[in-house]
């Protein structure tokens, strides 16, 4: 692949201009939030380019932005903020991605490392065991198409409606773990058909679960809200999406925007880009479609998180009260949603795309729940699975420059390819097994293309969003064991 | 005589480009291509047949609902194919049979999962030798 060409232009040392005239048909700038390392390896490929093609869409507001995990996608790029003016604004599925709401949700325990690490080979074959992974695997609870439709209405809560959690899991769910607007009709046959036994299911590729102790503690005011309290303290992360259910939903909508493009006149430098007025029956199609892949992907991670909790209390042999197993929070990473913002000093009503980015909201925001009013809405930001996972909240900066947005997690910098060849899934398990992190895999093979080196340190991406006021970093926790699907 | 297909390295994804001396034989490689990521190819055995039918607006657009109609296949269905004879095609139609088994994790040793074909850098192109095509794919 060649370099990128360009020129940034930097306004401080975390912020990098790619000016309107940079190449003609963008609406607006570019702004690529990163430190001057970063911008090497983000050069090398043409992800700037794609940041370039993004400020083409109508109805664009603010700045094409890019986060500093930002890496090459399809059309979009992965760590991509987008909004557009509802009035004349459009929405692309591409900005959402195929796998609609792929997201996090963290777990707090009030058990410390020293009495899980005894138990832990059980506690993982336990996990396992209860929670479906891998390709081709179902989930275990079975559903009919009227449930499904439910389902993709009613999200999270159509989970804990059924015993699966408890409601205060929805409050500390990124739109309480619904998104309105769900229209079932909007979903394709084969889209629910590749849905339907799928729900409950971790799934492949990079989606995990993870054990993990508290490393270090940077703002005890904040941690404390979320109930991280102590280092050695263990959570537990959620790292899957809608499954095929989205990935058919991107698929089909895609399919129809690719015709919407030329009916609508709208002219666009990458096929992948197709897009719609979000005030046209195809723009409005997609919505209702996406949010009930959207609510799927709720429900999916509500699931897992009672299978994760029955786990902990049939290893551990008390309730999970007594295990103090809290949801800290549930945030979405791939998704477009309609917000309002301020738009040179006009509050507007945008669509944002964040494709690969997550929801940032400052403390005292309408949309922050109740528990965070007064320290911000928390952001999961994961690593690869030999380095950490960070916890954030949101701050003003970011609702003022990205839309209340940040980044999402480390950022490929190896194709899966390249891992491959440069190192072998057994010497993976071996190697993090000799640092403490028990590994257990659907196929060893495949650990190798999601290997630390194949990935940006996502310390470096924090500390990026961190000095840059987007987030503020509150605390960081390690691995004690994965679960790959 | 190429051979069939290549892969394809994409940082956050991954590609293939099939080759055909025709474009029967070019989309017929690149169904082979689709498997090969999927599984060993050579695991899969020759027990049931498949008849798909796929409409579109070109024949770019044509190569990337052919395969996402595989991996649709492949996902609610659960069946791995190994050979496509491409019974009819026009330049926006395509009938095809395709060749293949159940899935059985117990034989089948999946590589990959391939959420989809995308439009993203779609190439058809055509040489001396040929027909050429590049698709990447979202895994």
């Amino acid at each position: 692949m060649t370099q990128w060409q360009g020129q940034f232009i930097k306004i401080d040392d975390y912020r990098w201009k790619i000016p309107e005239d940079y190449k003609s048909g963008m609406r607006v700038p570019g702004l690529v939030y990163a430190s001057k390392g970063m911008l090497e390896s983000i050069r090398e490929e043409q992800t700037p380019e794609q940041v370039a093609n993004v400020a083409f869409l109508p109805g664009i507001v603010g700045c094409s932005l890019a986060m500093p995990d930002i890496h090459w996608g399809y059309g979009f790029p992965i760590g991509g903020v987008a909004a557009t003016d509802t009035k004349d604004g459009v929405i692309s599925p591409g900005g959402v991605g195929y796998d609609i709401n792929c997201g996090v949700r963290l777990l707090s325990t009030s058990l410390n490392e020293s009495e899980v690490r005894p138990r832990i080979d059980q506690l993982i074959n336990a996990l396992f065991h209860n929670v479906p992974s891998g390709l081709g695997s179902e989930g275990k609870i079975r559903i009919s198409q009227k449930d499904m439709n439910q389902l993709m209405i009613e999200g999270a809560r159509w989970a804990v409606k059924r015993g699966l959690g408890m409601d205060e899991d929805l409050d500390a769910t990124e739109e309480g773990g619904c998104l309105t607007g769900a229209d079932p009709s909007k979903v394709s046959d084969r889209a629910v058909k590749r849905g339907m036994p799928q729900a409950g299911t971790l799934g492949s590729g990079n989606h995990f679960l993870e054990i993990q102790e508290v490393k270090e503690i940077f703002d005890t005011q904040i941690a404390s809200v979320m109930g991280i309290t102590d280092i050695g303290q263990v959570l537990v992360l959620i790292h899957t999406g809608s499954r095929g259910l989205g990935h058919q939903v991107c698929t089909d909508h895609l399919r129809t925007m690719e015709q919407a493009v030329a009916s609508y006149g709208i002219e666009l430098p990458d096929r992948q880009l197709a897009c719609a007025p979000l005030e046209s029956r195809e723009g409005h199609d997609y919505l209702g479609a996406m949010a009930c892949a959207a609510n799927y992907a709720w429900a999916n991670r509500q699931c897992i998180a009672h299978w994760v909790r029955e786990s902990f209390c049939e290893v551990l042999g008390k309730s999970f009260d007594r295990l103090g197993m809290r949801q800290i929070y549930d945030v979405a990473h791939n998704i477009a949603k309609i917000e309002e913002h301020t738009v040179n000093g006009r509050t507007v009503k945008v669509c944002v795309h964040r494709k690969g980015a997550t929801r940032a909201f400052p403390a005292g925001h309408k949309d922050t729940p109740r528990r965070y009013k007064e320290v911000g809405q928390p952001v999961l930001v994961p690593g690869d699975m030999g380095r950490c996972s960070f916890v954030a909240v949101g701050t003003q900066r970011a609702m003022s420059e990205t839309f209340g947005s940040t980044c999402h997690g480390a950022g490929r910098i190896l194709s899966r390819g390249a891992a491959k060849r440069s190192i072998r899934g057994a010497d993976i398990v071996r190697e993090l097994g000799s640092r403490g992190i028990l590994v257990k895999a659907g196929s060893i093979s495949a650990l190798a293309e999601e290997a630390s080196q194949a990935y940006k340190d996502v310390a470096e991406v924090i500390d990026v969003v961190h000095q840059a006021g987007i987030s503020r970093k509150v605390a960081v926790a390690t691995p004690i064991a994965v679960i790959k699907g | 005589m190429k051979e069939a297909f290549e892969i394809l390295d994409h940082t956050a994804d991954i590609g293939i480009i099939a080759y055909g001396t025709d474009f029967e034989k070019l989309f017929s490689n690149a169904g082979l291509a689709l498997f090969s990521l999927i599984t060993d190819l050579g695991s899969i055995e020759e027990k049931l047949h498949l008849d798909l039918e796929v409409r579109s607006e070109d024949r770019d657009s044509l190569v990337v609902d052919w395969l996402n109609e595989l991996i649709y296949c492949f996902d609610s269905k659960h069946v791995l194919f190994n050979r496509f004879v491409i019974e009819t095609m026009t330049h926006s139609a395509l009938k095809a049979t395709c060749y293949g088994e159940d899935f059985d994790p117990n034989k089948h040793r999946i590589k990959t999962g391939v959420k989809a074909a995308t439009y993203h850098m779609l190439r058809l192109d055509r040489d001396d030798n040929g027909y050429k095509a590049q698709i990447i794919l979202d895994i």
